[in-house]
């Protein structure tokens, strides 16, 4: 793809001569800023944070959980030790890995602001950073990247074939899936955008897409086609593959989101086999087809996994969890400060769950948000209560968690 | 007779898309056009003879399960790669054919329809009870779900259908209530097992009140308490109701959680299934249902943001007519806001699918393919991601990738018409007044016949409805 497509798609998200200030800017110093990657991992239908990473030393877990807890580390199928008297999915064996090497923090009780029990509204409220549901229209990353300075622009791609919700808000933004069919010719494409000169929908989308077009062609990727299609979370790992190799790519973007669907596990979810367990294969085989992916930029990214919120603390009825509050996040990457935990620990005391059946929410998701962003991109503190995260009053970034 | 504005909108935008000389027919009487597709009970059929009654669905499913445990009981790690072909992905891709045979059959009937302001509703409704096949137990009953609960529906009340959606085996497995049990009720106090609190809690939050009608994690359990002993008949439960036949719904009384259950501050008392029919009816009735409904209807017909006056148009008639959907599909017809001549709804790609192969008045669709073709353009019938359903405005629809996914797929569609056909008549008879100076220009400025579909059907005007 040629160089002039990208200029008009400038112009054409900018709206024609006010374009040199914005977008321009991003193509030519973006390499710089661009070093620090950022990769934004969703779990979406509440990942189970308490399978993920198991407080198997709490006195009230075997308890709460019955069939399934996890045994410890030593036992069969018993977890992969951590201290604290955690331990993480005997699945989990990458993540393992980087907290071994220092380059894992595990949040344990994390969740957004949102209190109630929807997945829809769950994931709005983790998207939009804002306090309530619909409270903003745009994503929390989405406007972080508006907001950059100049010198400072970066760009972002979600790996998928609409934008989610976090990344929208900005003209940096834009989104990429493997494709079956035989690409568009350059040709029809052009005339496409001069017939879409006017449209606000059609044209800054088709313009972005062209350009992602073209760094996927440059790094090989248009004729991977069928890996990246396949259901389930065998998926997740050629999904994790096209964002490293997106990433890496020579004036790629800064930032990817991914988005991991079916972490909805209301009935028999399974313990240390089972479907929970294969979604957890599923992520581990992604994050480390990601840092493959990545190469050398593994050293300077920082990927955050989080999810919607947490599943109750008890077994339900039906061998599965039902929505719940507290959920666990994790950072790592080679920028990661990691091999510990971050955050507070509620514990699973009856009196310490939140309405008596989820694990209490410790840490704003918001606040890890923001360390990425200051410590890790280095936004100014006053642009992200402004501008990013304006209704994040006391929320603060956690210190000591990306290397800088 | 000229082609009127108004023909194109009642075809285009109420229907699925102008066939060949559909405009013409419409432009008789638009409203009257679509006003006589809502009451008529055949106008909502899919007439594609050999798909499965639930009953049958419910077999297929029980002989998949059996063949299932005999093929890898005790074997768990030690099938190789041939016997784990041959015992769990065989039979699973042979249950998938069942989807592929709804699809194409749903698809089939979309091309070719006359009434397809009616097919529209069913798809819409569908959506709204959404049982998505991407649970290995929901594949056999997603189709048959949509034609014996949906489609059947359409001509009655949202009470009934409410009911009848969620009776059915295909909701009941989906949304795990099929296995919950009353915490005391004789069988969860005697086993291991228990609530399952999920559909009650999609009933609540995306079929009935919304997440801000008004109801408590406390109404949350009480209705999925009260719904507890709603469950299918299969082999298992040959025992405990003998006369069932497989998929017929059940009531096991076993299961089911005793005393009165207070929802949305209203006591039921009962000891049946009445008791949890009568909390769905009453759901169904509620205000916050009827204005969760107007928005849905009015965001789907007329805009992303859909104007106040048009929702609470569509309340009322839901509230005053006791949720009689004939009722409410004719008040949609006399909005003044859907007639709006901008055509402000982008396509979901099923839309644009579906739309573009009725302009180029294809009369069949090849069955080889078309699971890949709705795969790339992002929405396979019957795979709804989620509960909630496919999203239903343009911030999910027209990301970059799915623009250009949209257009590779024109491209593919284009070069095999080949080059006798006439781009620009076809938009003209699709669209009529509708179709832009712009537009027109770009065909005929196009290297070839076939660039010139491509840009036809990628255009501002074709994309939306």
């Amino acid at each position: 793809m040629t160089l002039p497509l990208m200029t008009r798609r400038a112009a054409l998200i900018a709206g024609g001569a006010a374009f040199l200030a914005g977008s321009a800017g991003a193509l030519t110093v973006s390499k710089q800023a661009g070093d620090r990657k950022f990769v934004l991992v969703i779990l979406r239908g509440a990942m189970d944070g308490l399978a993920a990473a198991a407080p198997y030393g709490d006195a009230h877990y075997r308890a709460l959980r019955g069939k399934l807890a996890l045994a410890a580390p030593g036992e069969v199928g018993g977890v992969l030790p951590l201290t604290e008297g955690f331990g993480l999915h005997p699945n989990l064996t990458f993540l393992h890995e980087r907290w071994a090497g220092s380059e894992l923090a595990i949040l344990p009780a994390c969740a957004s602001p949102y209190r109630e029990r929807s997945h829809f509204d769950g994931q709005d409220v983790l998207e939009t950073g804002a306090a309530e549901v619909f409270g903003a229209s745009d994503g929390w990353l989405g406007r972080a990247l508006t907001a950059l300075p100049p010198g400072e622009a970066r760009e972002a791609v979600a790996i998928s074939s609409a934008l989610p919700l976090v990344l929208r808000g900005s003209a940096s933004a834009t989104s990429w899936a493997p494709s079956f069919a035989p690409s568009a010719s350059d040709d029809t494409l052009n005339r496409l955008m001069d017939l879409y000169a006017g449209d606000a929908i059609l044209g800054p989308a088709l313009a972005s897409a062209i350009e992602t077009n073209a760094i996927a062609s440059a790094s090989g990727m248009d004729t991977m086609g069928g890996k990246g299609r396949r259901a389930g979370p065998v998926a997740y790992k050629g999904l994790a593959e096209a964002a490293g190799r997106l990433l890496s790519a020579e004036g790629g973007p800064a930032a990817a989101v991914l988005s991991f669907d079916g972490w909805d596990t209301h009935a028999n979810q399974g313990a240390a086999n089972g479907q929970l367990a294969l979604r957890l294969a599923g992520l581990d085989a992604a994050l480390r087809a990601l840092k493959d992916g990545l190469g050398p930029h593994w050293s300077q990214t920082v990927v955050a996994v989080v999810t919607e919120f947490g599943r109750t603390v008890a077994e339900n009825g039906t061998g599965g969890t039902d929505h719940g509050t507290g959920s666990t996040a994790f950072l790592l990457g080679g920028a990661v400060s990691g091999g510990k935990f971050a955050g507070e620990w509620p514990g699973l005391a009856p009196k310490a769950l939140f309405q008596g059946r989820d694990v209490a929410p410790a840490t704003d998701l918001r606040s890890v948000f923001m360390t990425v962003l200051q410590d890790h991109w280095g936004l100014e503190r006053g642009l992200m209560t402004r501008t990013v995260f304006p209704d994040a009053g006391g929320v603060r970034a956690i210190e000591g968690l990306v290397r800088v | 007779m000229p082609v009127t504005l108004a023909a194109a909108i009642a075809v285009n935008r109420f229907g699925l898309g102008a066939r060949p000389g559909e405009l013409d027919v419409a432009s008789k009487d638009p409203k009257d056009w679509l006003s006589r597709q809502i009451t008529n009970k055949s106008a909502f059929e899919l007439p594609v003879p050999g798909l499965l009654t639930t009953r049958v669905a419910a077999e297929a499913l029980s002989e998949y399960l059996q063949d299932l445990k005999v093929k890898t009981e005790g074997k768990a790690g030690k099938l190789s790669p041939e016997d784990q072909e041959e015992a769990i992905l065989k039979p699973l891709k042979q249950l998938r054919d069942i989807t592929i045979n709804e699809i194409e059959a749903r698809t089939q009937h979309a091309l070719t329809t006359q009434t397809s302001f009616a097919e529209r509703l069913v798809l819409f409704w569908s959506n709204h009870f959404t049982v998505s096949a991407n649970k290995a137990v929901t594949i056999p009953f997603a189709g048959v779900f949509e034609r014996e609960v949906i489609r059947v529906g359409m001509t009655g009340t949202f009470a009934d259908l409410l009911v009848a959606s969620t009776r059915h085996p295909g909701m009941l497995l989906y949304l795990d209530q099929a296995q919950s049990m009353g915490p005391n009720s004789k069988a969860g106090k005697r086993r291991d097992k228990g609530l399952n609190e999920n559909l009650a809690r999609e009933i609540l939050e995306l079929q009935t009140l919304g997440a801000q009608g008004g109801y408590t994690q406390a109404d949350v359990t009480e209705f999925a308490k009260a719904l507890t002993g709603w469950s299918l008949a299969g082999p298992r439960t040959k025992r405990l109701v003998p006369d069932a036949d497989p998929g017929d719904f059940i009531f096991v009384d076993r299961f089911h959680e005793p005393g009165a259950r207070t929802v949305m501050g209203k006591r039921y008392t009962g000891t049946d299934e009445g008791q949890g029919e009568a909390i769905l009816r009453d759901l169904a009735n509620h205000p916050s249902t009827a204005q969760r409904i107007a928005i849905k209807l009015a965001r789907h017909f007329i805009s992303d943001d859909p104007p106040a006056a048009a929702v609470e148009a569509l309340a009322k008639s839901f509230r005053t007519s006791g949720g009689r959907l004939p009722a409410l599909h004719e008040t949609l017809i006399a909005l003044e806001a859907a007639w709006q001549p901008e055509a402000r709804k982008f396509k979901s790609p099923n839309e644009f699918f579906l739309s573009a192969l009725r302009l180029a008045g294809l009369p069949k669709i090849e069955r080889k393919g078309i699971v890949a073709a709705y795969g790339l353009l992002g929405q396979v019938p019957y795979q709804a991601p989620s509960p909630e359903g496919w999203p239903d405005d343009a911030a999910s629809w027209a990301g970059p990738d799915a623009v250009i996914k949209r257009v590779e797929w024109s491209q593919a569609l284009s070069d095999r018409l080949g080059s006798k056909i006439r781009p620009e008549d076809m938009m003209r008879a699709a669209l009529g007044p509708a179709l832009s100076a712009r537009t027109v220009q770009s065909i005929a400025r196009a290297e070839s016949a076939s660039q010139g579909l491509t840009l036809a059907l990628m255009s501002p005007e074709f994309q939306r409805r």
